[in-house]
């Protein structure tokens, strides 16, 4: 087992991610269920692969790879595809799939590119608090992805109906109330992951610097997202903020995630930048 | 060899005064097959009757067997042939093939790419096969018939378009409203156009129905009609909160609805959607309600805008589906003509011998003792048995007799050893 196989497995994936996106693509345009079945097909063996690359990487490493920019994009991805499996067996939403097998190619195509940095091993990245922190806020972000996803989804539904001019979506997108409902189940799990996620990292920080919150920036942005959804779902629950309002948040929502994924570390600094360099 | 009639007549060349006399139930059909079935002359047949056609498709045992089946229809309709003679159209062969066809496909209904047609067809098929007027080209036709229409349906965006004003506003409201089943509707005016489309509602079966009319009488005779509630007039807004769609047509010459009343109802209803049909001329629903978010106004001219980019679709879809039928009828023309004795013989034939051949060389491959002239005895002898095996069937093929039906055995032939090419689905 060595690092170049898992690079390998890795280069695999990224191609059936292609492959997955093609076939959705040609479902959207073409309709044919066999291309949507074939499309699902590949990205779930996709994201196998992709689970196999990182398990070599860790055997052959001795630690999991989130270390750095490279890394952590592509665990990101894969927390994506993981989301994205379930929510479309919850659901069967599956011009869902276009969306996710868009955003996953794009991901991996950066992973690719980006110089894979090597990594000093560093001490204090293990423990149950710092995987726990990792899984969910991971998984957590991938959850409000996919919401962001539907939401794009819905507005692209809610314009044609809006305007009285039904066009290419309009036959090819379930109906408004299915995917508000899709968007609401994506965003409240996210919000859900992501609050068990901010708390077992306040928890790791607490172990490690002794400390629940040292004012780091990422500290910062985090708890800044964590309560735009907040907002947002207070609002939906008591002001009726459903619907295309609700679509818009979700989107802007994701926007902020990633700034705080990627920006915060590379503008702003802090002890989160590791990850990201 | 048997040729395959259809006669009947249809919207386009009948006005249904007419159609309605020559229309066959279920019951009349049966009995009407059981008649053919015991004539001499007819092999196969088979009848469908929709509102909009009368259908006669049969296989006769010799000739064509067309003034028959028209005095047929004179006789069982107890209709005189001068009166409906003119309207009949007569299809033969492949015509009549495709003609089914495009009938199963929807392509010759009066509202194009309606989804009932083929329904009616396959109802009219059981009951064939019921009277056992069905035989074998019937049934292997009505196979076809049923593949290619569904194949039309998946294929073709034929049926995709709603085509009528009522179907637009249901195919909007299925786009906006996950469940129509959950959903209440409150129509506003009782009058026929309310009617005519709750009759489009119900049989998507929504939660419930109110009738607010200004004649309170009329909502209530409505309402029973549907199972459902009257309202007030003046209680049109109130009401708003417990409803999701509302279909107005009243003959009012004001807005029955503004937008500061949707405002405040939908407050009410914690913005959950409302979807507004405003059938009426002129309009019951101030169109600025649109604007309000999580509310949709369509109007009488927005269905029929709809209404028309779908039916220019639909041309566009129908030549695509056109395309399929011919190949369709092709193929079965092909299958058709390799029902002949003939080319059975030589399939069974052709069959036998590569049986033979491949067994002959695998045994052989691993048996080298054998000498040449050894070798050239066992494989005579292997082809000897395979003849000798086919010979009497074969003999039995080419005599059935004038009596008993070629296609039949030819089919069972076919069926029993597999000679059919395998056709892609």
């Amino acid at each position: 087992m060595s690092l170049q196989s898992a690079d390998l497995v890795l280069l695999l994936a990224t191609m059936l991610y292609l492959a997955s996106m093609t076939g959705y693509l040609l479902f959207l345009f073409n309709q044919k269920p066999i291309y949507q079945k074939t499309a699902f097909y590949l990205i779930t063996t996709a994201i196998v692969f992709h689970f196999v690359s990182m398990i070599i990487y860790t055997i052959a490493t001795r630690h999991v790879p989130i270390q750095n920019l490279s890394q952590s994009l592509s665990a990101s991805a894969f927390a994506i595809g993981c989301m994205f499996l379930f929510f479309q067996y919850k659901f069967d939403l599956k011009i869902l799939g276009v969306f996710a097998s868009i955003l996953l190619f794009g991901i991996m195509l950066v992973v690719l590119m980006i110089p894979d940095v090597p990594v000093e091993s560093n001490a204090a990245f293990k423990g149950f608090w710092f995987y726990s922190h990792i899984i969910l806020v991971l998984t957590g972000d991938a959850a409000l992805g996919l919401a962001c996803g539907t939401g794009i989804l819905y507005l692209l539904q809610e314009k044609g109906i809006k305007t009285k001019s039904p066009g290419f979506f309009f036959k090819r997108l379930p109906s408004l109330d299915f995917l508000d409902n899709v968007g609401y189940t994506c965003l409240t799990t996210g919000f859900a992951l992501l609050t068990i996620g901010l708390v077992t990292g306040f928890i790791y920080a607490k172990t490690i610097w002794g400390t629940f919150w040292s004012w780091d920036p990422k500290e910062v942005f985090s708890v800044g997202t964590w309560l735009v959804y907040a907002v947002l779902l207070h609002l939906r629950l008591n002001s009726g903020w459903r619907g295309r309002k609700s679509a818009i948040m979700t989107i802007i929502g994701f926007f902020i995630i990633i700034f705080t994924f990627l920006g915060v570390n590379m503008l702003l600094g802090g002890h989160h930048q590791a990850f990201t360099k | 060899m048997s040729k395959i009639i259809l006669i009947g007549i249809n919207h386009k060349t009948a006005p249904v005064e007419l159609r309605e006399k020559l229309s066959f139930s279920d019951e009349e059909t049966l009995t009407a097959l059981e008649l053919l079935n015991q004539d001499e002359d007819i092999k196969e047949s088979l009848i469908f009757s929709t509102c909009n056609r009368t259908e006669v498709l049969y296989i006769p045992r010799a000739g064509e067997k067309v003034n028959k089946i028209f005095d047929f229809i004179a006789h069982h309709k107890k209709v005189d042939l001068s009166e409906f003679k003119s309207a009949l159209y007569i299809y033969k062969e492949d015509e009549a093939i495709r003609h089914l066809f495009r009938v199963a496909s929807s392509l010759d209904s009066m509202v194009v790419g309606e989804p009932q047609i083929l329904g009616q067809i396959k109802q009219a098929y059981r009951v064939a096969i019921q009277s056992n007027a069905s035989g074998v080209l019937l049934n292997r036709l009505m196979h076809k018939t049923f593949s290619i229409a569904k194949k039309v349906r998946k294929e073709t965006g034929i049926g995709d378009n709603a085509v009528s004003i009522s179907y637009a506003a249901i195919e909007l409201a299925n786009k906006i409203f996950s469940d129509l089943s959950q959903k209440s509707v409150m129509l506003l005016g009782a009058g026929e156009m309310a009617e005519l489309a709750v009759e489009h509602l119900i049989s998507n079966k929504v939660k419930n129905i109110v009738v607010a009319n200004r004649t309170f009488k009329n909502a209530v005779d409505l309402a029973r009609k549907f199972n459902g509630q009257a309202v007030k007039f003046e209680e049109r807004e109130d009401t708003l909160k417990d409803v999701d769609i509302i279909i107005s047509s009243t003959g009012a010459t004001d807005y029955v609805l503004t937008q500061r009343q949707v405002k405040r109802a939908m407050k009410k209803r914690h913005h959950n959607t409302l979807f507004f049909i405003d059938i009426a001329v002129p309009r019951d629903i101030d169109p600025k309600i649109n604007t309000i978010s999580n509310a949709y106004v369509y109007d009488i001219d927005d269905l029929k805008n709809i209404v028309e980019s779908n039916i220019e679709q639909r041309g566009k879809e129908t030549v695509k589906a056109e395309r399929f039928i011919d190949e369709a009828v092709l193929k079965f023309r092909k299958w058709l003509e390799s029902l002949a004795i003939v080319p059975t013989i030589k399939a069974l034939n052709d069959k036998m011998s590569s049986i033979v051949e491949i067994e002959f060389k695998k045994t052989f491959s691993n048996l080298n003792h054998f000498s040449q002239e050894d070798i050239e005895a066992i494989n005579r002898m292997t082809r000897a048995i395979a003849t000798r095996t086919i010979h009497d069937p074969i003999l039995f093929l080419r005599n059935t007799g004038d009596h008993r039906d070629d296609s039949l055995y030819l089919n069972v032939t076919r069926e029993l050893f597999n000679l059919d090419i395998p056709e892609e689905e």
